[in-house]
């Protein structure tokens, strides 16, 4: 047996999973049209590459990857685009994006793809260079180019973690693909091993889903895979946090803002293994996701879902039933309420549920916190929520930053068990994103004023260039033919000046550099894509946590 | 249901605290048998006046009533208040502490969640110091004085300060334990004649030794139902046991066992169900321990050394004063940061 490790906290909700693991995957009913965003995954949004009126085929590129961390996006199928413009999309903000909007022909016709069959040959650079054009993001719910991820780092990965735990409530897509892909999910695990140069694989399943244990064990031992080995954890929420998962399988503890790959390790989702096995053996980019369609439904059940298939449509599929207040993307304890049911759904679109009031209760009244720590037991990165809450209640950002407001995941555990009733992460986000808001101004100022003070010194530098130049004139006018002017005014006072401007520039850089804040410092590109994320989010959730401040006081 | 996450474990502050009044009962049962019904009196009464004085607080502080008279904090804070005050005690005194406790120590600060002090302690403290002979009557226990009160004497003398004939209040109480321990010692009294006195019984008083075990028992409780946890109530007594061990082992005709001061006076009512009160308490593991060592070497150095016989509560408030210090000074280290930090 595996030493396993334990981390701290964790609840158990109920996992009200079984509903949906009843039937196998289906397909989802081509539906009447597909909005397509471009922007998917962290990064830069990709680059429509169609146009309007224009017929394309299932899997052909209608968004390019634009920049170094963007993705691809494709048709998820055959049809015609008839509009690129801005429409509602699966994020809690409620913003419009850029979409492209295609009506389906209904004859699923493929591009030619270009399938690989021994993989093995292929230049590295290759594989990553056709993961990125197939699309292929985490489907973990991160969506971070894959690509990206699967480089032999400077530091040896000795550990390539596949996360298969799904430790959300609800969310069974993860398991039915486990269930019944094992040995495609196997060999994206073995393909991301090479890319990585990894010693072993452990995938990870929490100890509830005995059936994908048992699919994937067998496919293990049918494809001969060595140094793979399927483990079975605990069920404990949030188990199946990457960080969570890779202390539980290996020890390792990846504080925030540290690369797990600096400690040895990576981590992949079973779905984007699957999709990266499926890019590279038969050339398909990622047009569609197993997705958990559950709540309240008639008939729960996973979906194998084109990206782009309204919502709506989708969950018309599994039976929609009356009470139906809005629709969850994700878990009840990480996901998001979705402003619109006509967005399509995206490459993160892991489960969507039918919200009623019934299976979700109204917010009970909140009370004051009585310090009873019940939030400190469970919060998995050990922080002290009751007293971040505090800082981040009476905005006091520094203090909350010295609790290590930014170690925080989000996962929800605290207001899962508070007592009373605080809507603690909703704090956290806003402190965050309040802070992320400061910095973000106080970068715009040091530009400002450095762009001030480069100005000034130019204005002062030209005014006694025109000074000098007079002089040399009016010294050249006095001695007129007598002296010849050298035809090469004295350099001196202007380099003398430009020295001047540049030690200038250099200065404020250097204290730009000690000002700046030191959460800014490391941020990952994910991260920078997560705050331009919650950039957006922002006034609306203030305006929230306003609300709930005022309601508070008014008790 | 705007945010994540939907789902909520279902607990509550009101909950929590009917656990605690639930864990009272043991401890309340021993009580009556030892000393008659006049303590469901008196926590009858410092209920009402708790509720009361909360409604009216609530009211002038423009806060919503009805919610935060249903968490039962301030029930609590009546309950522990009526079980530190002598069963036998006129209506008013119960009146003006639970008061005090209430509109004081509780709402001055905040309300529920914002208070410095535990307020039940506060509200000991001020009527031990306004009113130390009302406070330092003990009704004798059942068995133990020539006279015993029926409940409706007991209820007379409550409501209208009269005791029936010419029964003196002295000839139905006497000191507590603790208390006559400490008067015998200056005395010059030895600890083993002065435990042979009929008021003391296995390890401690009379009556009070088993109330403390009822308290004991409603503590596992709360423990094993994990309202409290093992930190402070575990570092609390093994203090206690160690400091009044230790001297005792050094000389046993001047300090009592360490059983003694366990089952004595509001030792076991303190450790797990006073000094675990959440908002006056330290909020981490280490500082729990911190904070309760320090509770229970004061509660130590007050009964033995202090001008008061019982060193509970004033050990109680000494600590809630450092609990900001001893937050901030036992910070854990958070997930993956434990080398560094």
């Amino acid at each position: 047996m595996r030493k396993l490790y334990t981390f701290h906290g964790g609840v158990h909700p109920a996992t009200c999973k079984t509903q949906s693991t009843g039937k196998p995957i289906a397909k989802a009913k081509l539906p009447s049209k597909l909005i397509i965003p471009l922007h998917q995954h962290v990064g830069h949004s990709a680059r429509p590459v169609v146009e309007v009126g224009e017929r394309v085929q299932k899997g052909q590129l209608i968004g390019r990857a634009d920049g170094h961390v963007s993705s691809a996006v494709h048709a998820s199928t055959s049809g015609t685009v008839t509009a690129i413009d801005m429409q509602p999309v699966a994020h809690p903000s409620g913003l419009p994006e850029l979409c492209i909007t295609l009506i389906p022909d209904g004859l699923e016709e493929w591009l030619e793809l270009e399938p690989i069959d021994d993989w093995q040959s292929v230049p590295h650079t290759e594989l990553r260079h056709r993961l990125r054009n197939a699309g292929v993001v985490g489907l973990g719910g991160a969506v971070f180019p894959s690509d990206m991820k699967l480089y032999a780092h400077k530091h040896k990965i000795k550990t390539l973690v596949i996360n298969g735990a799904e430790c959300e409530p609800y969310i069974t897509c993860d398991d039915l693909l486990m269930r019944e892909r094992a040995a495609e999910i196997l060999a994206g695990a073995e393909l991301m091993r090479t890319l990585l140069y990894a010693d072993e694989v452990l995938i990870g399943i929490e100890d509830n889903k005995p059936e994908a244990i048992h699919a994937m064990r067998s496919a293990v031992i049918a494809g001969k895979h060595a140094n793979m080995e399927i483990v079975a954890v605990p069920t404990i929420y949030p188990g199946g946090g990457a960080k969570q998962l890779i202390r539980v399988l290996t020890g390792i503890e990846v504080a925030a803002g540290v690369r797990s790959t600096d400690l040895g390790v990576q981590c992949f989702n079973v779905g984007t293994a699957y999709s990266a096995w499926r890019a590279i053996r038969f050339g398909e980019p990622l047009i569609s996701r197993i997705v958990t369609v559950t709540g309240n439904v008639a008939s729960p059940q996973n979906l194998e879902t084109l990206i782009g298939t309204p919502i709506i449509e989708l969950v018309a599929q599994a039976g929609a039933l009356q009470g139906t207040n809005g629709y969850i993307m994700g878990g009840p304890m990480m996901g998001v309420l979705l402003p619109s049911d006509q967005a399509g759904v995206i490459k993160a679109t892991n489960c969507i549920i039918a919200a009623s009031d019934q299976l979700f209760p109204p917010p009970k009244t909140v009370l004051p916190c009585i310090r009873c720590t019940r939030c400190a037991d469970v919060c998995p990165a050990q922080l002290q929520p009751q007293d971040l809450y505090w800082h981040a209640r009476a905005k006091n950002f520094t203090k909350a930053e010295e609790y290590h407001l930014f170690d925080c995941i989000e996962c929800g555990a605290c207001s899962y068990v508070c007592p009373s009733n605080i809507p603690l992460v909703q704090y956290y986000r806003f402190a965050k994103s309040e802070i992320w808001a400061q910095q973000a101004s106080q970068k715009a100022a040091n530009a400002a004023r450095e762009r001030h003070e480069f100005r000034e010194s130019r204005l002062e530098r030209e005014k006694r260039e025109k000074a000098e130049k007079l002089a040399a004139k009016e010294k050249a006018a006095t001695k007129s033919e007598a002296a010849p002017v050298s035809d090469k005014p004295d350099t001196g006072p202007v380099d003398e000046t430009q020295r001047k401007i540049q030690a200038a520039i250099d200065h404020a850089r250097a204290q730009a550099a000690t000002i700046k804040p030191k959460n800014t410092e490391q941020l990952t590109p994910q991260q920078l894509a997560e705050i331009a994320d919650i950039e957006a989010r922002r006034a609306r959730i203030r305006e929230i946590a306003q609300a709930s401040t005022d309601t508070h006081t008014r008790e | 249901m705007a945010f994540s996450p939907f789902i909520t474990k279902p607990s509550s502050v009101s909950e929590i605290m009917l656990q605690v009044l639930f864990a009272l009962i043991p401890g309340i049962l021993f009580y009556v048998w030892f000393y008659g019904p006049a303590i469901l009196v008196s926590m009858l009464l410092a209920s009402l006046t708790a509720l009361a004085t909360e409604a009216l607080m609530l009211k002038l502080r423009n806060r919503p009533v009805a919610p935060f008279l249903k968490d039962n904090s301030a029930l609590l804070t009546a309950w522990l208040l009526a079980l530190s005050i002598p069963p036998l005690a006129p209506w008013w005194l119960v009146v003006v502490g639970t008061m005090f406790a209430i509109s004081i120590s509780k709402h001055l600060y905040g309300g529920l969640g914002n208070n410095p002090f535990n307020p039940a302690m506060v509200g000991y403290a001020v009527l031990i110091i306004s009113f130390p002979s009302y406070m330092t009557h003990w009704l004798t226990p059942d068995g133990l004085g020539d006279i015993t009160l029926g409940f409706s004497d007991q209820l007379n003398y409550i409501f209208h300060g009269i005791l029936p004939g010419d029964i003196k209040l002295d000839a139905v109480t006497m000191a507590t334990p603790l208390d006559t321990l400490k008067t015998q010692l200056h005395m010059n009294g030895q600890m083993k004649t002065i435990l042979d006195m009929p008021i003391y019984g296995h390890f401690a008083g009379v009556g009070s030794e088993w109330v403390s075990f009822g308290f004991l028992l409603g503590g596992l409780y709360l423990f094993f139902r994990r309202i409290i946890s093992w930190h402070i109530p575990v570092a609390f007594l093994v203090t206690l046991f160690a400091v009044s061990g230790a001297l005792h082992l050094v000389d046993p005709s001047r300090y009592a066992p360490p059983l003694f001061h366990w089952f004595s006076g509001a030792a076991m009512l303190g450790a797990f169900f006073i000094l675990t009160d959440p908002v006056t308490s330290p909020t981490t593991p280490k500082g729990r321990m911190i904070f309760a060592c320090g509770a229970g070497l004061l509660t130590f150095l007050i009964r033995v050394y202090g001008g008061f016989p019982d060193g509970v509560a004033f050990a109680t408030l000494l600590m809630n004063i450092s609990v900001p210090l001893i937050d901030a000074w036992t910070q854990p280290a958070v997930f993956g940061r434990k080398d560094r930090s």
